[in-house]
């Protein structure tokens, strides 16, 4: 089981171009340690701007020295830096067209028992209803080097969950398939297509697997490019499908479910089930305990599956 | 050398023009932040559409977005663009001169109109010149009533963190917003010491007078080891007793009768200042 989490690749990647690139500057609001970003910290005091538990200036001057040629990664909780510092991120990243990277750490519910304050069931809604804004959810740790290494090239704001927990991995060390703003074809199968972004690729791939033992065939698309999303990616994985699920930890309004139902019912008009997470406060529980309990797991997923097709 | 004073009357009439023309704008508080900005782009500032895109040209931002019709004659007496264009263009559709500073148009940095996102992103481009060593410095101008949104106070305690010396921002302090004084809305005074207890140096100032803004951004760049605000003591709708210290010229469109006289007064001020 992998123990490596995704925000400590995203500070691996950022502090191995940080040795060369003077002008990548990471930004925290009293979460370096949340953030896995203190190892960043400590190497690079220069390159590192800590502004207190303050996310509106957080967005805010990441903006500013993005404006000055800077590389910004200001990272934050999820909860905080996506609704707390909405504004600046529509005005001084999305509209301003400022290069910087919001990174939403400890996505979803992987706060826990911690509660309502502190999940980011709306993340995926509200960043992606601003125009200029992408939103990536990596599924796992190879793919999270993936994306900070083709963010590391472009000059556009961007809006990346990552979870808390380790996840187990979806891909192997050396085979990563990895295009930018292409969906990722995870497993293929001929009668349902299952899309998923984020930390419910795992459980997604693991319903295909059961589900091809009781003779069910499932394609499975990672979808971390929730915004742009990849229509044509999508449909060519819809072709021929009986059915499509979607998958994600997040409301059940305006993430991935909505967006891919827009889609589907425009091009390849089919039956579409979105599980989510309810229009409700989380049941108490840790992230497993949370998924099994809404049917987000591999045995949940399979059974939607099953139900529809 | 310009006599900044007649011209800071001659722009106040291409901001009476533009807001003619388009029907729209924030008169008062245009009036009243014109020599703050005219003090920056003809005095304090390292700016011109020639060294636009220098990284070592000095950063600019309106945080208080709405009064962008003054800006827009500055930048075109600067040279950005010609004020014939935005006199026309601006409010109209599918323009480029819309009521709030946009960087799609030359001379502006950065998009704002909500209030309290300036002094946050002016952190950051003082953080940014800091970091590169660059000579060039970081100016923000807020309004009063602005200072009611709470960013501003998270980007007042960051400027002192991190020592930005090369930072100074301006409060237009005209002591009117749009339903009544600040006192009355919500309490500024005193705006100074509040500035003062999170360790800025604080110039108070008359904002309207061009010689005394000038001397205040000449200290801002002489002060070292901290951000320096001005507060800059206006009077909204400055220029005109038609307009001036009334509550209800925050965003009027004036008629074809006062439109008449406030010219007139604009420019017997600027005839008067010319002889300077």
């Amino acid at each position: 089981m992998n123990k490596i989490t995704n925000r400590q690749i995203a500070c691996e990647v950022l502090a191995e171009h940080a040795r060369t690139d003077r002008d990548i500057v990471v930004l925290c609001s009293d979460s370096r340690g949340s953030a896995s970003l203190a190892p960043f910290a400590k190497e690079f005091p220069g390159q590192f701007v800590e502004v207190g538990i303050a996310e509106q200036d957080l967005v805010g001057i990441a903006a500013g020295l993005a404006k000055c040629g800077k590389k910004a990664y200001a990272a934050s909780p999820a909860s905080f830096v996506t609704t707390r510092s909405y504004e600046q991120a529509k005005v001084d990243c999305a509209y301003s067209n400022t290069n910087v990277k919001l990174i939403g750490i400890s996505g979803g519910v992987s706060y826990g028992a911690l509660g309502m304050s502190h999940h980011s069931a709306q993340d995926i809604a509200a960043m992606s209803a601003i125009p200029n804004m992408r939103v990536y959810l990596p599924s796992d740790r190879f793919q999270t080097r993936c994306l900070f290494e083709a963010l590391l090239k472009d000059e556009k704001p961007a809006y990346i969950r990552l979870g808390r927990n380790a996840v187990e991995d979806v891909y192997e060390e050396g085979n990563v398939p990895f295009e930018m703003d292409k969906a990722t074809v995870v497993t293929e199968g001929a009668d349902a297509l299952i899309v998923a972004c984020g930390e419910m690729v795992k459980p997604a791939r693991d319903a295909a697997a059961l589900l091809k033992e009781q003779g069910v065939g499932a394609t499975v698309l990672d979808m971390y490019c929730v915004k742009p999303l990849d229509a044509q990616g999508l449909l060519a994985a819809a072709k021929g499908k009986k059915l499509v699920v979607t998958v994600e930890e997040h409301s059940p309004f305006g993430g991935l479910g909505s967006m891919v139902s827009q889609v589907i019912g425009a091009n390849d008009p089919k039956k579409v089930i979105n599980l989510a997470l309810p229009d409700a406060p989380v049941v108490t529980g840790n992230s497993r305990q949370v998924f099994e309990h809404y049917g987000l797991d591999a045995a949940g997923i399979a059974k939607t599956v099953r139900e529809n097709i | 050398m310009q006599n900044l004073k007649a011209l800071s009357y001659k722009l106040r009439r291409d901001v009476i023009e533009m807001i003619m023309a388009g029907k729209a704008g924030h008169i008062g508080g245009d009036m009243s932040v014109m020599e703050t900005l005219v003090s920056l782009y003809f005095h304090a500032m390292n700016i011109s559409p020639e060294n636009q895109d220098d990284p070592n040209r000095d950063m600019f931002v309106m945080s208080k977005g709405h009064c962008v019709e003054s800006l827009y004659a500055v930048l075109a007496e600067k040279g950005f663009f010609p004020i014939e264009t935005c006199i026309r263009e601006y409010s109209q559709f599918g323009s480029k001169f819309i009521g709030h500073p946009n960087n799609k148009l030359p001379g502006i940095e950065m998009n704002s109109g909500s209030l309290g996102h300036g002094l946050p992103v002016a952190v950051g481009m003082a953080l940014a010149q800091k970091m590169d060593g660059r000579p060039s410095r970081t100016y923000v101008v807020m309004g009063d009533g602005e200072l009611g949104e709470g960013s501003v106070w998270e980007g007042a305690m960051s400027a002192t963190q991190y020592k930005l010396d090369n930072l100074c921002a301006v409060i237009d302090r005209n002591r009117l917003q749009i339903s009544g004084t600040t006192e009355e809305v919500m309490h500024q005074d005193s705006v100074e010491d509040r500035w003062l207890a999170f360790g800025w140096n604080v110039l108070s100032v008359d904002g309207n007078d061009i010689d005394a803004m000038n001397r205040a951004f000449d200290s801002a760049r002489a002060t070292k080891g901290r951000p320096t605000l001005i507060v800059a003591n206006t009077t909204k709708g400055k220029g005109s007793g038609v307009m001036e210290d009334k509550v209800g010229w925050h965003h009027h469109v004036p008629t074809q009768e006062e439109y008449e006289q406030i010219m007139k007064d604009l420019r017997a001020r600027e005839e008067e200042y010319s002889h300077e």
